[in-house]
């Protein structure tokens, strides 16, 4: 059945029917129960599963994420929300080095089927803290998965096959668009695999590279540069750690051009890993080097100029410029 | 794994600890009750001038009317968001007013009271959630630290400091005007945290001269107390290795001479407190949350009734200490706030985008003077320029 959806919508949706499917998924977090979350994801489903299933947890989120970590190891699936980007670091010890290294370390006798949910990005008008984007934080970090999705019909597939996933998955929602955009969720299609990144629009000239958050305005980008007659192909990643180049190397050969764009700092950020991987791969297509547009390296800052912190249209189309510029 | 009573889990709640959200049991240390009546506590008991007690009475009509003010900036799109403290002006002026100037604050996001007691211009506190800037006030002028929006995170600084405060013989040396202590700042929430449980062993550990006030509003946005502590949380401090206490935090006699006596103890050198002060969310957690998903109408009613305000202004009035005069005082003086607040608050300038570069090290570092340089060109292409 087809019905138009928001993103928020679309993983609740998403995540009462991995709970309908599989006994063994539990929700767990601060406020997810009655309050349905700060940001209603879980809306309802504590009504619907119950207090067993759907857990409101003390506020601690380190003890959030190691007693989901005994919960996996006893069978069970959790799926934690951790309330803000700038709070997962109290967790972030259980996660790098507990979470990530479980399977490894224990020679693949324990598995950590876990799903981390974190509402992140910026655009809300927030204070500190709540406007994070620690991706690439997660992505280097062996053993963890790492997935954004940027539109509800992948918000809903996304967190049911991260659910399903044996390891532990960082689940990274971009929270401005939870209410931002409606779109029509068919719940029989056939989503493509959870970690495969996909061309969202088709172009010629260069490649716009991005994932979560970003890819809206990296459509706007290519809507605006296709007035000015240049034909930009986007790319949602989808999933930052494993990173799936193949349909972004495929794009960089035929256009020769990539800029890569993300909220995150540019420093050491996925726009590196991205632009050095295009660069081993592509070399001899590439006609200028691949572009980086991304947050500065200054701490998120007050939400009166992030509108300048963040990479806008602007942004990123004078990035295209520069690049047909070599 | 419900944690109601007979669950199999463990005794039934009600019975050995009174029931959930009760008055705040016998322990509870109270000087003025919610009728305006004067107690007296054989460990806490003070003597208040009418001057103490009409300085009381404004500081919390000028806390409300600040938090008041706020929201309604806030509704009318002048501030990000508000995180309100309706209901708590008696536990943040009473720990507020027991501080001497040396004694040293680590706040959360919502101590506007006692930020207030501290002399920070209200119009700093509004800048921050209006989205100018992270705090703009000096946290050593005042003693006043930031705010600190991580759960808990502030009371290991706040133990470090009172390390510091002990190793630089500031404390235990009998003179009152360098002898000096902490106040930390958490929530019933907060307790919960690794970083509070942590500082609580480092204050033990180093009898560091430390008091942790916990305001126990019963809510941590949507989760009741229930769902933090199992005991009463004052309890809590004997297993640390500290005393507890729990204070009526309505009552901003009994909270002044609580905190008052820690913070001496502490100065004394003989270490860390714990107050808890059982108080209530009257308003919502912050201006986005809607309490009426998980919160029941009938205990907002029933805390009406123990409004901190009101029963100072009885006890003022029935034993004379009051006229009309000042009382209208008070009220004008609330109003010209209000109305600085308003107009200040939408005075307040954005900051300049390129500011955003600034102190993010003491030292520049050349890679981000690039782009800082590199954003200004990029501005200068556009209309205008840099703002
Ligand atoms: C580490 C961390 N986790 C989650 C949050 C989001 N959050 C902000 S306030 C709050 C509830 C705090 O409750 P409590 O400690 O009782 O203090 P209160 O706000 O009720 O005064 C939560 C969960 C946060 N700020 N920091």
């Amino acid at each position: 059945m087809s019905q138009r959806v928001t993103l928020a919508k679309a993983l609740n949706m998403g995540l009462r029917r991995a709970m309908e499917d599989d006994d063994k998924v539990l929700l767990m977090g601060e406020d997810v129960g009655k309050l349905g979350g700060v940001f209603r994801i879980t809306d309802g489903l504590q009504k619907d599963f119950g207090e067993d299933r759907v857990i409101d947890s003390p506020l601690a989120e380190s003890g959030i994420v190691g007693t989901a970590v005994g919960l996996a190891m006893r069978g069970y699936r959790p799926v934690v929300e951790i309330q803000f980007d700038g709070f997962v670091y109290p967790a972030y010890d259980q996660i790098v080095c507990q979470v990530a290294k479980i399977h490894y370390r224990s020679r693949g006798r324990v598995k950590m089927p876990m799903v981390i949910r974190i509402p992140y990005g910026g655009g809300i008008g927030a204070v500190e803290h709540h406007s994070e984007s620690p991706e690439a934080q997660f992505a280097h970090t062996p053993g963890l998965k790492v997935v954004t999705c940027s539109n509800p019909v992948d918000g809903y597939w996304m967190i049911q096959q991260a659910i399903a996933c044996d390891d532990p998955v960082v689940f990274l929602e971009p929270k401005r668009q939870y209410h931002a955009d409606k779109a029509d969720l068919d719940d029989q299609a056939t989503p493509d695999p959870l970690f495969t990144s996909r061309i969202v629009r088709p172009g010629t000239d260069a490649t716009l590279i991005s994932y979560g958050p970003m890819v809206k305005t990296a459509m706007k980008a290519a809507e605006a540069a296709a007035t000015e007659g240049r034909s930009l192909e986007v790319v949602d990643l989808r999933t930052l750690s494993p990173l799936d180049m193949t349909p972004v190397l495929d794009s960089v050969r035929r256009t020769g051009r990539a800029v890569v764009t993300h909220e995150a700092h540019v420093n050491l950020g996925m726009g590196a890993e991205v632009a050095a991987r295009i660069t081993e791969e592509c070399f001899y297509s590439l006609e200028a080097p691949v572009l980086r547009v991304g947050g500065f390296d200054t701490p998120y800052p007050a939400s009166r100029i992030e509108e300048d912190f963040l990479p806008d249209l602007d942004r990123v189309l004078d990035a295209v410029d520069r690049s047909f510029d070599y | 794994m419900s944690q109601q009573s007979g669950d199999g889990f463990g005794p039934d709640l009600a019975e050995v600890f009174g029931p959930a959200h009760s008055d705040g049991g016998p322990e509870l240390v109270q000087l003025l009750t919610p009728e305006g009546e004067r107690l007296h506590h054989p460990e806490f008991d003070l003597d208040f001038s009418a001057e103490e007690l009409r300085g009381f009475y404004r500081d919390m009509v000028l806390t409300r009317r600040l938090d008041v003010e706020a929201t309604a900036l806030q509704r009318h799109g002048e501030l990000g968001i508000w995180a309100q403290l309706l209901g708590q002006e008696a536990a943040q002026i009473g720990a507020g007013r027991a501080l001497r100037p040396q004694d040293h604050v680590f706040p959360t996001y919502r101590e506007h009271g006692v930020a207030w007691c501290r002399g920070i211009d209200p119009l700093q506190l509004l800048g921050l959630f209006r989205g100018v800037d992270h705090g703009s006030w000096d946290p050593e002028e005042r003693h006043f630290g930031l705010y600190t929006i991580v759960i808990g995170a502030q009371c290991l600084h706040a133990v470090g400091y009172a390390m510091g405060m002990q190793r630089d013989g500031d404390v235990g040396t009998g003179d009152p005007d360098r002898d000096a202590a902490v106040l930390a700042h958490f929530g019933d929430g907060a307790s919960s945290q690794g970083d509070v449980n942590e500082s609580f062993i480092f204050a033990a550990s180093y009898n560091a001269p430390v008091v942790f006030f916990c305001q126990n509003n019963q809510w941590a946005i949507s989760e009741p107390i229930e769902r933090q502590s199992r005991i009463p949380l004052y309890q809590r401090a004997l297993g640390f290795g500290f005393p507890g206490i729990r204070v009526d935090g309505n009552d901003v006699l009994a909270t002044y001479a609580v905190t008052r006596a820690a913070l001496q103890r502490a100065r004394d050198g003989q270490g860390p407190t714990f107050v808890e002060a059982y108080t209530y969310r009257m308003g919502a957690h912050t201006t986005t949350d809607d309490p009426t998903r998980y919160r029941l109408s009938d205990d907002v009613e029933r805390w009406k009734l123990r409004d901190p305000i009101a029963r100072v202004e009885v006890y003022l009035k029935r034993n004379g200490l009051v006229d009309e005069a000042f009382l209208e005082a008070v009220a004008e003086e609330a109003d010209q706030l209000g109305a600085t607040l308003r107009e200040g608050c939408k005075a307040l300038p954005d900051p300049a985008p390129l500011s955003m570069f600034d102190h993010v090290y003491a030292e520049m570092t050349e890679e981000l003077a690039a782009q800082r340089d590199g954003y200004a060109a990029y501005r200068e292409t556009f209309e205008g320029g840099v703002a």
